[in-house]
This record gives C-alpha cells, sequence and structure tokens, in this order.
C-alpha cells in the first residue's frame, strides 16, 4: 500500500511518557477483525482513550485539545508484544508519521518503517528535554530532518542525530517498498530456492 | 581450522540471498505458516500488485486466533470473525495454500500444529505473522514474527529484508527443582533481565537444563523469547528433537531424513565462538515463578513479596501504573490473593505436557467453587491425546471442562474475555493490560500454579500438593 514520502517533517508532538507501550494498548485485538486496512486510527489506543461506554476519557492525551501534531512520544520500549502491523496503521491512519522513543521494540519498527512511519530513536537524555519542552510549551514545534538524519527542538535549537540504514532511508524518502526490490530479484531468488534441502 | 560459529550464524547465513549494501540481508524463508488475522491484507496487496505466490507448497494455513471454543461444529456466531475465517479458506484456495480450518482434524494453534506435524524443522528459516513464531526455535530453527507487508512479501517473493541481530547466549546450568516447570525456567529469566532486555537479540539457550528438557518443554521457553524483546530464541537440535521429529506426518522420510541428519547434528555452536552477550544462570535458585503486573518482566517467585518500585528497572511511574491497574501494592505477598479464573492453554502451554502438569494436581481434588477455568488444548491432536491417555477423566472428575483448540483467552480476540477487573492465573504468554478482555488481570504462571490457584481458588505455592 502506498504511504506518504517521508523527507523533512515538522510538526507539534503528542506527549506520551509512558514506558513499555504495548501493540495490545495501541490496538487491542478485538479490533482486528478486519480483512481490510480501513478505519484502525478510530480505535489507536481504544481502552486508554474511551471508557467501557463509549466516552472520551478526558485524561488521556489524545483527548486533551492542548496536544496535537503528526509526531508521537513515547517512553522507552515502544512497541512491545504482537507483531500486529495493525498497531502502526492506527497510528499512521490517524495521522502520525513519526514516533519518537528512546528505544523501539523490534517488529514495531520493522512494521512502522515498511509502512511509512519514521521511528526515531534518541538518547533517553534528549527524550526528556523533548517531554519537558513538550510540557513547557504544547505548541513546540520538533523537526524530523530524514535525509540529515537529526531531530531538532525548533525552539532551542537542540539537535540529535539518529540512525537508520541507507537502503529503508531511500525507501522512506521515494515511497518504495520492500517487495518491489524482492521481485527485481526473482530469478536470484529461485535458483536459491533450489539449493534448499528441504 | 574454521573460525568457531554460533547455531544462529550457521543458519542464518545458509539463508542470505543477498547483502543488500547499507540495508539489511535478503534472507530465504523455508516456512510460512499464515493464519486469519493477519493474513487477509496480505492477500489484498497481492491482489493489487497481480503478483502470484512464488512458492505456494512453502506456505501453511491454519485458523486458531479467532475462532470459538465451544460448538465448532456450528456456524461461527460472530460475522466479522466468520468473514476473516472464509477469507482464510478462499485465499488458500486461491493460491493453492494448504489450509487447516477451523473443523479439520489438524486444526489447532500455529505454533503447536507446525511442530506436531513436522513441518518444522531443524535449520529452517520459519516465520509467521504472529510474534509467537518463535516457538519453532525449540527445534533449532531461526523463526520469528513478521507484520503482514512482511506476510505479503513472503506470499510474493519468499524472502523477507532483515537486519542481521545481535546475539545473546543465556544459559542455566544445574537441576531445576521439584514443582518447577520450563514455564517457570523462561519467566524467570525474562524476570531478570526485563521485558525489553533481549531487544536487538536473538537468543540461544544452552546448558543442561534446556539439554535435559523435553520438546514440549524447549517450545514453551522458546516461545516467550519475544517476552524480552527478543527477535527469537533457539536451542541446537539433538537426539531429543530427532526422536521428537521422525515419523511425524509431514517429516522427511527415509532416505531423504537419512541424509539430513548429518546436517542436522552439526547445527549447534563451535567452541569457542562468541556471543554479543553471554548469561548464566543457577538452576537451583528458580521457584514456580507467578507475575504480578502488566508485563512479562514483572515477576517473582511465587512465595515472594511483590517488589518495590525503587527495586525494578523500569521508571517508578510507570511501575506504580501498572500495580494500581492490577490492584496491587508494593511489597504484599502473591500467596493466597483471590483467583477467580484460570486459563489453561495457548502456544506457550497447551500441549499434552501442559495437560499431564495440570491433571497430576487437580488428580482426586475438586475445582474452586470460585474458580471459572478455561482448559484449551492447543490442537486437535493434543485433545486427542488428552483423551486417550484419560487425562480428561481425571480432570472431569475434579469438576472441570474441556474446550476446543484455539488461541482462546491468551488474546481474547474470540468470546474467551476475562471480564473487567477479575484475577486469571494464566498459562499464556502476556500479561499487558486488556490483553485477556478490557480491564482484564493477568498471572502468568506455568501450568501446575494454575491448577494449584484452580483448586485452592487463591495463588498457592503447587509444591505443597505435589
Amino acid at each position: 500500500m502506498a504511504y506518504d514520502k517521508f523527507t523533512v517533517l515538522r510538526s507539534t508532538a503528542v506527549p506520551m511518557p509512558i514506558e513499555n507501550v504495548d501493540t495490545d494498548q495501541i490496538i487491542p485485538a478485538r479490533f482486528l477483525k478486519a480483512t481490510e486496512r480501513k478505519g484502525f486510527g478510530d480505535n489507536l489506543f481504544r481502552d486508554w482513550r474511551y471508557n467501557n461506554d463509549d466516552t472520551p476519557k478526558s485524561d488521556f492525551v489524545l483527548n486533551n485539545p492542548t496536544y496535537s501534531g503528526k509526531i508521537l512520544v513515547g517512553g522507552k520500549n515502544f512497541g512491545s508484544g504482537s507483531s500486529r502491523e495493525h498497531a502502526a496503521w492506527a497510528i499512521y491512519d490517524y495521522g502520525f508519521r513519526c514516533v519518537v522513543s528512546s528505544f523501539f521494540a523490534d517488529i514495531f519498527r520493522g512494521n512502522a518503517l515498511n509502512i511509512g512511519i519514521l521511528p526515531v530513536q534518541v538518547s533517553s537524555e534528549f527524550l526528556e528535554k523533548i517531554f519537558a519542552a513538550i510540557e513547557a510549551d504544547p505548541n513546540t514545534e520538533l523537526e524530523v530532518n530524514l535525509p540529515e538524519q537529526t531531530i531538532t527542538l525548533l525552539a532551542t535549537g537542540e539537535s540529535e542525530s539518529f540512525n537508520i540504514n541507507g537502503y529503508k532511508k531511500n525507501n522512506l524518502i521515494n515511497g518504495y517498498d520492500d517487495i518491489d526490490y524482492l521481485l527485481s530479484m526473482k530469478n536470484e531468488i529461485e535458483a536459491f530456492a533450489d539449493t534448499r534441502p528441504f | 581450522m574454521s573460525t568457531p560459529t554460533t547455531l544462529f550464524d550457521k543458519v542464518w547465513d545458509a539463508h542470505v540471498v543477498r547483502h543488500v549494501e547499507d540495508g539489511p540481508d535478503v534472507l530465504f524463508i523455508d516456512r510460512h505458516f499464515i493464519h486469519e488475522v493477519t493474513s487477509p491484507v496480505a492477500f489484498l496487496g497481492l491482489e493489487g500488485r497481480q503478483a502470484p505466490v512464488m512458492f505456494s507448497g512453502r506456505t501453511f494455513a491454519t485458523a486458531d486466533h479467532n475462532t470459538p471454543t465451544l460448538n465448532q461444529h456450528l456456524p461461527v456466531a460472530d460475522p466479522l470473525s466468520a468473514n476473516q475465517l472464509a477469507a482464510l479458506e478462499r485465499n488458500a484456495a486461491k493460491y493453492n495454500i494448504s489450509h487447516w480450518g477451523l473443523g479439520h482434524i489438524k486444526n489447532g494453534i500455529v505454533h503447536v500444529v507446525g511442530p506436531e506435524n513436522g513441518i518444522t524443522l531443524p535449520g529452517m528459516t520459519i516465520v509467521c505473522g504472529d510474534s509467537h513464531t518463535s516457538t519453532h526455535g525449540a527445534f533449532g530453527a531461526i523463526a520469528f514474527g513478521i507484520g503482514t507487508s512482511e506476510v505479503e512479501m513472503v506470499l510474493a517473493t519468499q524472502c523477507i529484508m532483515q537486519p542481521k541481530p545481535k546475539k545473546m547466549r543465556i544459559s542455566v546450568n544445574g537441576t531445576i527443582g521439584k514443582g518447577v516447570l520450563p514455564k517457570d525456567v523462561i519467566l524467570y529469566i525474562i524476570s531478570q533481565i526485563s521485558a525489553s532486555g533481549a531487544t536487538g537479540y536473538f537468543v540461544e539457550y544452552a546448558g543442561d537444563v534446556f539439554r535435559n528438557m523435553s520438546m514440549e518443554g524447549r517450545m514453551t521457553v522458546c516461545n516467550m523469547s519475544i517476552e524480552m524483546g527478543a527477535r527469537g530464541g533457539m536451542i541446537a537440535p539433538d537426539q531429543t528433537t530427532l526422536n521428537y521429529l521422525n515419523g511425524r506426518d509431514l517429516a522427511p522420510k527415509g532416505e531423504q531424513w537419512d541424509k539430513l541428519v548429518p546436517y542436522w547434528e552439526s547445527l549447534k555452536t563451535d567452541e569457542g565462538a562468541t556471543f554479543d552477550v553471554d548469561l548464566t544462570y543457577d538452576a537451583a535458585n528458580i521457584e514456580p515463578q507467578i507475575t504480578y503486573g502488566t508485563n512479562p518482566g514483572m515477576g517473582t517467585g511465587v512465595t515472594r513479596q511483590i517488589p518495590q518500585a525503587e527495586a525494578v528497572k523500569d521508571g517508578a511511574a510507570s511501575y506504580k501504573k501498572s500495580l494500581q491497574y492490577m490492584g496491587f501494592s508494593e511489597n504484599e505477598s502473591m500467596i493466597g490473593k483471590p483467583v477467580d479464573f484460570v486459563f489453561l492453554g495457548s502456544c506457550t502451554n497447551g500441549r499434552i505436557e501442559d495437560f499431564r502438569a495440570f491433571a497430576s494436581i487437580v488428580k482426586g481434588r475438586q475445582k474452586a467453587d470460585n474458580v471459572t477455568a478455561w482448559l484449551v488444548p492447543g490442537s486437535h491432536i493434543v485433545e486427542k491425546q488428552i483423551k486417550d491417555e484419560g487425562i480428561l477423566d481425571v480432570l472431569t472428575q475434579a469438576g472441570f471442562q474441556l474446550r476446543q483448540p484455539g488461541c482462546s483467552a491468551c488474546l481474547a480476540m474470540n468470546e474467551d474475555k476475562i471480564p473487567a477487573g477479575k484475577y486469571a492465573v494464566s498459562t499464556s504468554n502476556r500479561n499487558f493490560e486488556g490483553r485477556q478482555g478490557p480491564g482484564a488481570r493477568t498471572l502468568l504462571a506455568s501450568p501446575l500454579v494454575a491448577a494449584a490457584a484452580a483448586v485452592t481458588g487463591v495463588v498457592t505455592d503447587p509444591r505443597q500438593l505435589i
């Protein structure tokens, strides 16, 4: 599925200073029953966001009009647990294009990259600075520059670089996906398959 | 002499079709399991590209996540679930993929049916759109969970693109004590290194404790590798592995088997090979475990007290939020905590040994009146074993009923949901908030601890009932 190309993103951010945000919180299993990729944003953080009677929980950050933006900032070990790509779909469908944390779970990181969300891993010190800056001013903006691999707090100019491999970076900037790449090496794969013992 | 190499490197390197410069490896996948929840969108993607399935014989479909565990002969009541099951059946037929749907004699949880039918073999790469695919590492395979984009990738190209993880070895040496099961060993390890302590790594389990463990036990251990963040976990194949596989329906036979044995025997870490992290634990320190919080790293010995926030690696705020959700406080003893539900099953503990262990405690006792128990075999084959071995009679006499196979209350996608606020001692793998139903409170434990809770109605040390 095509996704928005990613180069430089300048946006306010939504703070979620909670550790070990697992994919069951991002999208509970009972909302995984669709056979199409549609509408998952409505159930993003469903049980943190809504009461049992479907009324919004006023103390949850997504229900607080003070905070908005295309960047979600989470505590360490973001996206742990289930491999459900629906978690990344829900985050994308809600409108986020970038998630910042000091630590991502492996499968979530891969899923995010595959659907056009940039996971930006920063030091825990920089993460604290981001949380503090948003708390001081919810309208403060972050700039995530993928070509330069930097994330900057625009108010103070404080910046940190982040890692991403050159292949994935190129994919995100151009909107490519892995399947295009793999289909281009079809003959090589078929020849390899012939060498497998089982 | 060649450089000493780890088991992980031997298997990984044998599957690299191409190294992408400044990028991931293109990894060939020997076996691909699919189920009804994470595959439909992958098939839609395939249709959108008008791409065929490259090797349909390498993919196996089973229905498990969303299936009812009662009255499976009737039409599935939930229209959304029924729709997903129908989509899997349709897609499997369209692309000529083997499909063990609801009601099929081989149906069951994907990570139970793969090994028990000999689809899983040592030295393979195995993926599935499910994080507990790590289970298959018990056979010396590299097995891990993938997202739906990658499911589409494997269908279209039989490959995925993965950066090579770092390597960790976890050795447990010595003899495990009475009443301590493989589940306790892995819960103990996770409690020591935390729910994120192995993120970025692939784990090899080594040492006497795993050497002496049955295949069922090894599967339980490898299954929960993901719960410490590891991409997967594996154990070198040995005679126990080969004895388990030999003669299974889809395992190689005769000459083909004989030819593979020397290769399989070479699949072990060479003396002198190095790991990025090498951890060792003493089996004598492991007692029956139970979790008290909302991630699998929040576990302790069943006779212990809930630790104080200062003593744990997670931030104090997250730790306290977790205890608040559970309705627990620091320093409380776990023994005697009331239990409302007991769940025996899942890809972690839904195999025959788990039912034997559970039965060993409930035999001659009665289910506690305050406990609702859901006992869910991992497959029809396990269900048949339970009946053939007389375990069903033991369970029935003790006041328990057996349900039909599926993932059930482990992730509560079907109607098997623990009600809000209720406590469930569960042999599954995750105690996340709402995992077993909105508001449900999960205490992860072994089948013995679950059985002890089921007959006493409170958290109990199973060693007192053995």
